[in-house]
């Protein structure tokens, strides 16, 4: 499988260009950046769940000494609804404006309202008392069940549900409805000889990324701004800046920090339009940081959902139908991942009658974001179950009972196209070869093993190669930076260049100064951006070629190019690529490659994990014991970072399927707002994560590339679920697997 | 986060003369894991922090016939490092060895961990259980209480306004004594606990349990002493029949919440099984001194 | 509200700064003395991002009150490599991949520092307890703790 043989850089564990900053404390993130004269910003939140806005009283926090500004949602010009793709999902400006600050009514608690701006965060924090606020308290509701009921308490009086047969004349909860089909399902039931049909549910979580969201903005007297915060697309921060608040994009200058982590939470903007509002009534730089409470409150999280599964197959493990209803709580406002969800529910299987009905609803918490793999890890974790259930039944071994129905190229999708080539079958083969498929459980131990499938993306990526005389390099990209994908760049620049990746220093440029690119999301980077950087570099060697050949007076056709040396085919001299840019100001200036890309043809991942667990059946308690992440990356760039987003991926969902969740009082409150009580895995909760790396090619990129980043977090909520189910005898629905629930299915069975 | 007045004696009596003297809330830091958190909720008065760690008599820890004198701002990390403390209280070791993680260890104490009266707190059933007692010092002279009667409320203690605990006194164990305590938490480590046991168990010649002390925690708005369950083991060779009795016991004595952290139903069953554990370890303990 | 001057020593140099006695050692270090590369991720000593070392003991820099480092010495992130080199644990992390996004990794130097210092030979389960503390979202743990036993294997002059 692997061909690292033909490449000298690619498939090399290399040190990371960035990773000197980040061992010393030196490199500069979202909350890192102070300016001459700045000022701190700090927002006022909702302390309910859900209700009116009659009145808000700035007047006392005006006049008070310390405080330079004060914004509400008055001060945002109207935004009129209308949809903008970032990352892998949709943002309504209008939504996302009365997000950013509340305007007529709060439906979350923790939903900012007012900010203030103060000489210190003390003094901003201490001022947001003097805000005076009536309120009128309305029904909260939380549930995704209760919220799709027709009497339910209503959070828009404008939300109509789209996508039903017929325009709906009474508001809902209910914002869409999606249905995907193909084949018949009636008659793939019929034909089935044994049927599971199961409800599951996974609850509310957070990204948990351990930067809370922060930034720096200076508003100029000139109307020109600077926004220096975490984001994982700065590009896209400027549009959705430039459109909350009317400003020409060319007014705009955004920066990217490093980022400390954002899992797709950090494809939106909360703070950035606050502080640069506060920055122009102020005229002074403004410093926003979010309090880890409120990033629990206000930011991401990732939806929970309901759903009901229902899978058919014949006695010989044929799968004849698959049937679910996936329900996804957007939170305050429409937009849940459901659609993804939708079309990766079933994906790894070649089943003729599918049909899949999606909701996207709207409940009092905060607004969701996108969370790795956006809806498909808790559609696919209640069809994995639901697949696991079925091959018990059956008795046949769930890797044979998945290779019997795998997806492979040609499988139709329920979405619509039909796969290229993917590695499903690789990931189960070596799976079933895996040293911990082998090892016999102990007394008390479980096993599980769950597929995962995600689309990955391609899109906009640009990138600018400058080379110098010395013959070293630096690659200008737009891509934030946000797991260690500079080292790919450089080491696919390397490649292609022939030169070493110590000559090559890659930069994530601000918005000026380097053209588009679209928000790092969808494991596009080391794709779509790897693309525009080698084709920048081949940009680069063309120009080499043209150098050499006028060093030498010969044609292009003269130049042979092989491992960063140019051969004048004639007479044999070389040149390296040091020669030529040492000499460039002879031939005509210094050499510059440039790309710009719109990528197509990503790749689809699909990962297969397997989980041992041990549970103590006294207290219901659960711990990983073993675990084996296997994923197709198409080709590893660089193996320690592929390997690395599997381990990631694998304990986020470990997280999502053993303890995470959002724990809310009746009246909307989350109590749980804090890293004490909303449990995220630790060093001590776990073991290694074994890794296998398959590599089965993507013909649509250069060096094969697949996207990584994502799909791993798929398969461990029903690998995990399946593991403490197959060790107590029950099975488990419901996530997470806390203790108190495990020990209840427990004492419930016996 | 309130306005603070800090301040930093270094003698008991300077530290009472503060406390005692202040006319804005005060409150004695030690280790400052729950107080500065505690501050930071707080917006509206200022308040006065006297901080301990310059007064050396509370920092140190002395074991010796009588038993151990816990200075009670003495870091955990400092506290479980003792080996000869552990020899003799392996149990209220590891209780102060669980408070927290790393980091927090660094800087919380048993006396922090007791004064801050959480129900969950860990120290406090090991304390109990080790019969502990603690020395009151304030503006009118020295008092002392026993650790159950110190904690009044959750979050409440004894103290009045001026006074600190000056040192805890845990009494050299029996001959064929020994303790344990465990939690239950989700996680393995940085959670507070569902619920906890600290148990004492006093052997005799031929092994049958001649005393016994269990303690839960935080299943109740204080850590309790329950006598029927050390009654559960009195007079047994604490076998297993006898430790699904103490169970029993340690479950029908706890008068637990619901909170995020776990229902009363799962608490109660817990705490159960937390006791029979911590029993069967002490036990087993003993049976090696 | 009166600033209270505190003289104290910061990675091995004579330091002096002004605070608030309410204001947290992390708040001095990184908007007093403008040492970010301690960072910020909780304030409730829950993440270990913070994680710094007050006269050699490793803490939470957001549980400590500035006023309280009169006379001590703290160390943080900016101390662990010299001049010309990184420390062994700085280069292991590299080595290893022990890092995604990077924004708990200095916590996680200075808590490594401390443990090795410790523990010069820990085993997987002390580590992963030793840093259980420290909160890391992108690597699962995994890269990191074949990090801290590579570098404890190496400072202890093994091969």
């Amino acid at each position: 499988m692997s061909e690292s043989q033909e490449y000298k850089y690619i498939g090399q564990r290399t040190i990371r260009p960035d990773g000197f900053d980040k061992v010393t404390g030196r490199a500069d993130f979202g909350a890192d950046l102070s300016l001459p004269g700045m000022i701190w910003g700090k927002i006022l939140r909702s302390p309910h769940a859900h209700a009116r806005i009659k009145n808000i009283d700035t007047s006392k926090a005006e006049a008070h000494p310390d405080v330079m500004a004060v914004v509400t949602h008055q001060d945002f010009p109207a935004v009129s609804a209308g949809g903008f793709a970032v990352g892998e999902g949709q943002v309504d400006f209008k939504d996302l404006s009365r997000n950013v600050l509340a305007d007529d009514k709060v439906l979350y608690h923790g939903h900012a309202i007012a900010a203030i701006a103060a000489k210190s965060e003390a003094a901003a924090e201490a001022a947001l008392s003097l805000i005076e606020i009536d309120f009128d308290v309305l029904m909260p509701v939380l549930d995704i069940a209760e919220a799709m009921k027709p009497d339910s308490p209503l959070l828009h009086d404008d939300l109509f549900t789209q996508g039903l047969a017929e325009q709906p004349e009474k508001a809902s909860n209910i914002a869409s409805r999606m249905e995907l089909k193909k084949g018949d399902v009636d008659a793939g039931f019929a034909a089935a000889d044994v049927v599971v049909e199961r409800d599951f549910s996974t609850p509310t979580v957070h990204q948990g990324y351990i930067e809370p969201h922060a930034t720096t903005v200076r508003y100029d007297e000139d109307g020109q701004s600077m926004v220096w915060c975490s984001t994982q697309g700065h590009f896209d921060v400027r549009a959705i800046i430039s459109t909350l608040l009317s400003m020409d994009l060319s007014k705009l200058k955004v920066v990217a920090s490093e980022i400390g982590g954002g899992f797709g939470a950090k494809t939106t903007v909360y703070l950035e339009p606050v502080a640069l509002m506060l920055s122009k009534k102020s005229g002074r730089p403004v410093k926003m940081a979010m309090t880890r409470d409120e990033v629990f409150r206000a930011s991401g999280p990732g939806s929970a959902t309901r759903s009901r599964v229902k899978i058919g197959a014949t006695k010989d493990g044929t799968i004849t139908a698959m049937q679910a209803q996936l329900n996804y709580a957007a939170g305050a406002f429409k937009g849940s991942p459901m659609g993804p969800g939708c079309m990766t529910a079933f994906t790894p299987y070649d089943v003729e009658n599918m049909y899949v009905e999606g909701y996207d609803v709207v409940v009092n918490k905060p607004k969701a974001a996108a969370y790795r793999a956006p809806g498909a890890p808790q559609a696919e974790f209640a069809a994995e179950m639901a697949v696991n259930e079925l091959a018990d039944k059956l008795g046949i071994d769930p890797i044979e009972f998945r290779l019997q129905n795998a997806a492979k190229e040609g499988t139709q999708t329920i979405y619509g196209p039909q796969l290229k080539v993917v590695g499903l079958v690789e990931c189960l083969e070596a799976a079933k070869n895996s040293p911990q498929y082998k090892q016999a459980l102990a007394e008390n131990q479980g096993r599980g093993l769950a597929a995962g499938f995600w689309f990955n993306i391609g899109g906009q990526s640009s990138v600018v190669i400058n080379m110098k005389p010395d013959g070293t390099g630096t690659i200008v990209e737009g891509s934030p930076d946000i797991g260690g994908s500079r080292a790919s760049m450089q080491m696919m620049a390397a490649e292609t260049l022939g030169i070493d990746t110590s000559r090559l220093t890659p930069v994530v440029a601000d918005t000026e100064h380097i053209a588009y690119s679209a928000t790092t999301g969808g494991s596009r980077t080391t794709f779509a951006t790897g693309m525009a950087v080698i084709e920048a570099a081949e940009d680069v060697v063309r120009q080499l070629k043209e150098r050499a050949a006028a060093v030498w007076n010969v044609t292009v056709e003269q130049i042979d190019w092989a491992d960063g040396v140019a051969t004048n085919v004639a007479s044999g001299d070389k040149l390296s690529v040091a020669d030529i840019c040492e000499t460039a100001d002879k031939t005509g200036g210094q050499v510059s490659g440039r790309a710009n890309i719109n990528a197509r043809g990503a790749g689809p991942s699909f990962a297969v994990h397997l989980c041992d667990v041990e549970v103590d059946k006294e207290t219901g308690k659960t711990g990983v014991v073993r675990y084996t992440a296997i994923q197709d990356a198409g080709k590893a760039i660089h193996p320690s970072y592929v390997e690395g987003q599997y381990q990631g991926g694998a304990v986020q969902g470990i997280g999502w399927a053993l303890n995470e969740e959002y724990v809310y009082s009746e009246d909307g409150v989350m109590e749980n707002a804090g890293f004490l009580d909303y449990r995220i895995p630790l060093s001590s909760d776990l073991p290694m994560i074994e890794t296998v790396i398959v590599e089965v090619p993507n013909s649509f990129h250069p060096f094969g590339v697949r996207g990584v980043g994502e799909t791993g977090i798929i398969p461990p909520l029903a690998a995990v679920a399946t593991a403490v189910s197959d060790a107590i005898g029950v099975r488990m629905g419901d996530l997470p697997c806390s203790p108190p629930k495990v020990l209840k299915a427990i004492q419930d069975a016996s | 986060m309130v306005s603070v007045v800090y301040e930093a004696p270094d003698s008991v009596q300077g530290a009472v003369a503060l406390l005692a003297g202040a006319k804005i809330p005060a409150r004695p830091l030690a280790g400052g894991t729950d107080l500065i958190i505690q501050l930071q909720a707080q917006k509206n008065e200022p308040c006065l922090v006297v901080d301990l760690k310059k007064i050396s008599e509370l920092m140190e820890s002395t074991l010796d016939e009588e038993g151990l004198h816990l200075g009670p701002g003495m870091a955990c990390a400092e506290f479980f490092s003792r080996d000869d403390i552990r020899s003799v209280y392996p149990g209220l070791v590891e209780a102060a060895q669980l408070i927290g993680s790393t980091q927090v260890q660094g800087r919380a104490s048993v006396g922090g961990n007791l004064c801050n009266a959480s129900p969950a707190a860990d120290s406090i059933p090991a304390l109990i259980a080790n019969s502990a007692s603690c020395v009151i010092v304030g503006p009118s002279g020295e008092r002392r209480i026993a650790i159950e009667d110190f904690v009044t409320g959750v979050g409440e203690n004894c103290l009045g306004k001026g006074e600190l605990v000056r040192v805890i006194e845990v009494p050299r164990p029996a001959d064929g004594t020994s303790d344990a305590y465990l939690r239950f938490i989700p996680r393995t480590e940085m959670d507070i606990a569902v619920a906890g046991v600290g148990a004492s168990i006093t052997l005799d010649d031929d092994g049958t349990c001649a005393a016994a002390r269990i303690s839960l925690g935080a299943v109740a708005p204080t850590a309790i002493l329950v006598p029927a369950a050390a009654q559960a083991l009195i007079g047994t060779k604490v076998d297993d029949e006898a430790l699904l009795v103490l169970a029993d016991a340690a479950s029908a004595a706890a008068k637990p919440i619901s909170d995020r952290r776990g229902t009363a139903e799962y608490r109660r069953h817990v705490v159960g099984v937390l006791a029979k554990r911590a029993a069967s370890t002490a036990a087993e303990r003993a049976r090696g001194n | 509200m009166t600033k209270t001057h505190v003289t104290t020593t910061v990675n091995g140099e004579d330091t002096e700064f002004l605070c608030e006695p309410n204001e947290t050692l992390l708040s001095v270090l990184r908007n007093e003395l403008q040492l970010t590369g301690t960072k910020e991720g909780c304030s409730s000593g829950d993440c270990g991002a913070c994680s710094v070392t007050m006269n050699g003991r490793l803490v939470c820099s957001c549980l400590v009150l500035g006023v309280e480092a009169e006379g001590a010495e703290i160390g943080t992130v900016e101390g662990v490599s010299n001049k010309e080199n990184l420390h062994i644990i700085q280069e292991k992390f590299l080595e290893h991949a022990a890092l995604q996004c990077g924004i708990c990794t200095p916590g996680l130097i200075v808590s490594t520092k401390a443990l090795l210092e410790e523990n010069p030979d820990p085993t997987e389960e002390e580590v992963r307890y030793y840093l259980a503390g420290n909160l890391c979202r992108c690597t699962g743990y995994d890269k990191i703790i074949r990090a801290v036993m590579d570098s404890a294997e190496v400072m202890r002059g093994g091969a």
